[in-house]
């Protein structure tokens, strides 16, 4: 160029940060160099309907939904300089063909168009495609009310079908697996849960056979769609082509009232969302976390809710009478009547047992109970298991290193030996539990728990533990609390209440702080769950400052402890070599 | 989503004045009276008892022979030619319903049944007449022609649970309904 240009272009501006100028719809955004365009359009706030593509998937573009106008720069002739406008901008040639979104990525001075007669001819014909063989099973299809199929068709279908001949029939309600059902008759091929088999779990399981309109999803012969990561499938599954065989008819989605918590089956602590109605759990899905859990959750920690909603949820305070039953008291005489016996006690007969699933407020109070009782006898129950290398951590308690953190101890499962030998040699006498079965994990027998003076337990569902105690006090599950936990990698992430705990049942929370009030008079008194996390907050350097409202819904990462998610490694890889979005 | 903008409908200066339209009322409430004074008005033949036979003596004499077809008494479930259960408990009147006097629990149809192609049907259906405000929303919704507001009117009980129509109670109120559009069919 000759002239001395004053201002630098902006697409000088933009590479300077390896981004390129893109015009969505008119309006000119910058965005990484190399992203595809339907995240650009994503990015300008402007909706690309799509059912192939998903960002932690490889894009095959095969449902053509994503079609979008596409334009650059004419090539200048040879000799000649590109041409820029006023505002630094070339102008653009509009392509008279379509193109997909989801597989192209932008170039410098690129322009999109998300509506126009073309792109809306485009949708229009590509909807009416779908239809032409999907069958009228919205009343009957758990998917209606969460379907990209009718919200689409609502937007860009015709209110009226133009085929006149029968349409292909499929097979429909086939037992693929154990937890998933599969429609053919309602599958728009989009391959979504072949891709995810294949590139997520690791087990190629599904495949399609046949051609054109006659072409079938199905399982690969001698196969059966059984993974642990399956039901995630049914997830992304723009269609009801894949159901839940646990959430089959259970309940139209459009009642559930969705709740964002994380899952507590393992020290992962995958994000969720609690979908219920009244005081009920009709199923748990999992929620994008990219530091956690992707967009995945296994089937066997989803699926494991139903004992909330058991008929046999402890709703009372107990107290065993001297014959040996256990008799409905209110929750100030059971209180009261622990705080009693447990003030005769030397500081060395008595120990306490929590659980790896409790919460970081929970635990902490615990704490205090044990300085309470001037006892240092404070334990957990381990649970180990063996990691599978994706999203189920070999720790399956959710908060060891919430533990570790608030009780200041390399091992919070420590003095478990201790106490079990203990209450077995009748050293300790009495033994207050909170959310453990001590005869399964914990390796105590019914005649150990015979030795003790007074056994007071917190049970959500009667156990041979809860059997055993003197004062059982009937506590909240996972979905009916609030609170925080810390995942393996040292993210502090949040539990959302659902539902409320069966009436009189209480937070566990409130359970510790109501003994800790008993016993010591002076105690600080709380009356919020705030009030205990900024408790923690000044007790515990690594919760400095922390809010429920500052952890949100994504976490925060509190500590490292060097731990890493395999999944996500994964997929960290997988972004690098570009073969997804991510 | 797509969204729909609805346009209010404009006023006209005597919409907005009101007096119009209340003389409008008055004159349709005139020419009834008239019209019964001379003994002119629908049923008045069947009617015809105390005075002038323009007054029906309810609950001795009922109109119930005079109720159009697209009357809107107690909502029931029906079923179709082949005594299928029409309803596939999809829960739109649930939904739908402004007092919430439905109440539905969804069930799976047993792969041996003759009609296990249709999956759905409902395991408990309750509707429940203290609430119902006779609006049809249900029939409006329902996606397969299968809940129909009768001519029953007359809902009366001792206790709140005798007012509670039940799944097998919706059945008999509703019967069969033939003609209706059979998508379940072969052909679907
Ligand atoms: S079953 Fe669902 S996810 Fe799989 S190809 Fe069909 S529509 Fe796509
Ligand atoms: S008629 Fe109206 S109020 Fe009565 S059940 Fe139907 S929708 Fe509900
Ligand atoms: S709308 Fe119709 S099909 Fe759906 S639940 Fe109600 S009665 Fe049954
Ligand atoms: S989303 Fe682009 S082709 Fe399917």
């Amino acid at each position: 160029m000759s002239e001395a240009t004053t201002e630098k272009l902006p697409k000088d501006v933009a590479a300077e940060d390896g981004m390129v100028n893109v015009q969505v719809d008119g309006n000119w955004i910058q965005v990484p160099k190399g992203t595809r365009m339907i995240e650009a359009c994503k990015i300008a706030e402007k909706e690309v309907p799509h059912y192939c593509y998903h960002p932690k998937l490889s894009s095959p573009g095969n449902c053509r939904m994503c079609l979008v106008q596409m334009g650059m720069p004419p090539r200048p002739a040879p000799g000649e300089d590109p041409k820029f406008k006023d505002d630094g901008f070339q102008e653009i040639g509009w392509m008279p063909r379509p193109v997909i979104a989801c597989a192209n990525t932008v170039a410098e001075n690129m322009g999109i168009r998300t509506t126009g007669e073309l792109v809306e001819s485009c949708r229009h014909g590509v909807m009416e495609f779908l239809l032409i063989n999907h069958p009228l099973d919205c009343p009957i299809c758990d998917q209606a009310g969460e379907c990209s199929l009718q919200e689409f068709s609502v937007e860009h279908g015709r209110g009226n079908s133009r085929f006149v001949d029968n349409k292909v029939k499929k097979p429909k309600n086939v037992d693929i697996g154990p937890r998933i059902r599969l429609d053919d008759e309602r599958c728009i091929m989009c391959s979504r849960c072949i891709r995810f088999m294949d590139e997520v779990a690791d087990d190629p399981a599904l495949g399609f056979t046949d051609r054109g309109t006659h072409t079938t999803l199905t399982v690969h012969p001698g196969h059966r769609l059984d993974s642990n990561y399956s039901l995630n499938t049914a997830d992304i599954c723009p269609v009801g082509a894949l159901t839940s065989n646990d959430f089959r008819f259970q309940m139209r989605v459009w009642f559930l009232k969705e709740t964002k918590s994380i899952d507590t089956n393992c020290g992962t602590g995958s994000n969720t969302v609690i979908w219920t109605r009244g005081s009920e759990i009709f199923r748990v899905t999992p929620r994008e976390n990219n530091e956690v859990n992707s967009c995945w959750m296994p089937d066997s920690h989803r699926l494991n809710f139903h004992y909330v909603n058991s008929e046999a949820r402890l709703n009372t305070p107990m107290i065993r009478n001297t014959s040996g039953t256990h008799e409905a008291a209110t929750w100030a005489d059971s209180i009261q009547k622990a705080a009693e016996v447990l003030r005769i006690h030397q500081p060395g007969e008595i120990a306490i047992i929590g659980s790896g699933k409790q919460t970081n407020e929970e635990l902490f109070l615990l704490g205090k109970l044990a300085e309470a009782l001037e006892t240092d006898l404070l334990t957990l129950v381990p649970r180990m298991g063996e990691s599978d290398g994706k999203l189920v951590a070999a720790d399956r308690n959710a908060n060891t290193t919430g533990a570790t953190l608030l009780w200041d101890t390399e091992d919070p499962y420590a003095k478990l030996d201790a106490i079990r030998e203990g209450v077995r040699s009748k050293k300790i006498k009495t033994l207050v539990v909170f959310y453990e079965n001590l005869l399964e994990e914990a390796g105590f027998k019914e005649e150990d728990l015979a030795n003790l003076n007074l056994l007071v337990s917190n049970h959500i569902l009667p156990n041979g533990t809860a059997k055993n105690s003197h004062i059982v006090l009937p506590g909240a599950a996972f979905a009916e609390k609030r609170g925080s936990m810390v995942n393996i990698t040292g993210r502090l992430q949040r539990l959302n209440k659902a539902i409320e705990p069966p009436a009189g049942a209480m937070d566990d929370w409130e359970i510790i702080r109501d003994l800790i009030a008993a016993l010591d008079k002076k105690a600080a008194p709380l009356y919020l769950i705030e009030d205990v996390l900024k408790a923690i907050g000044a007790a515990v350097p690594a919760f400095e400052e922390q809010t429920f409202s500052k952890i949100g819904d994504q976490g925060i990462q509190i500590t490292v402890t060097g731990q890493t998610i395999p999944l996500l490694d994964k997929e960290h890889q997988r972004i690098e070599r570009g073969e997804i979005v991510g | 989503m797509a969204f729909i903008k609805i346009k209010r409908p404009e006023l006209s200066l005597s919409d907005k004045l009101y007096i119009p339209a209340i003389f409008k009322g008055l004159w349709l409430t005139f020419k009834h009276a008239v019209k019964s004074v001379r003994g002119k008005s629908i049923g008045s033949k069947d009617l015809a008892s105390s005075g002038l036979g323009i007054t029906m003596q309810y609950p001795e004499q009922k109109w119930d022979e005079h109720l159009p077809e697209y009357y809107r008494g107690v909502p029931a479930l029906v079923t179709d030619e082949q005594d299928r259960e029409r309803c596939v408990s999809c829960q739109l009147c649930e939904f739908i319903c402004p007092p919430k006097a439905i109440k539905i629990i969804p069930g799976e149809i047993p792969s041996d049944d003759e009609w296990a192609k249709v999956e759905k049907r409902p395991k408990e259906f309750e509707i429940d007449m203290t609430r119902c405000i006779y609006c049809g929303m249900c029939e409006e919704v329902c996606p397969e022609q299968a809940i129909y507001l009768r001519q029953d009117y007359a809902v009366t009980g001792l206790t709140r649970e005798e007012m509670v129509n039940d799944k097998k109670r919706l059945y008999e109120i509703g019967g069969k309904r033939v003609g209706l559009v059979n998508k379940w069919n072969e052909l679907k």
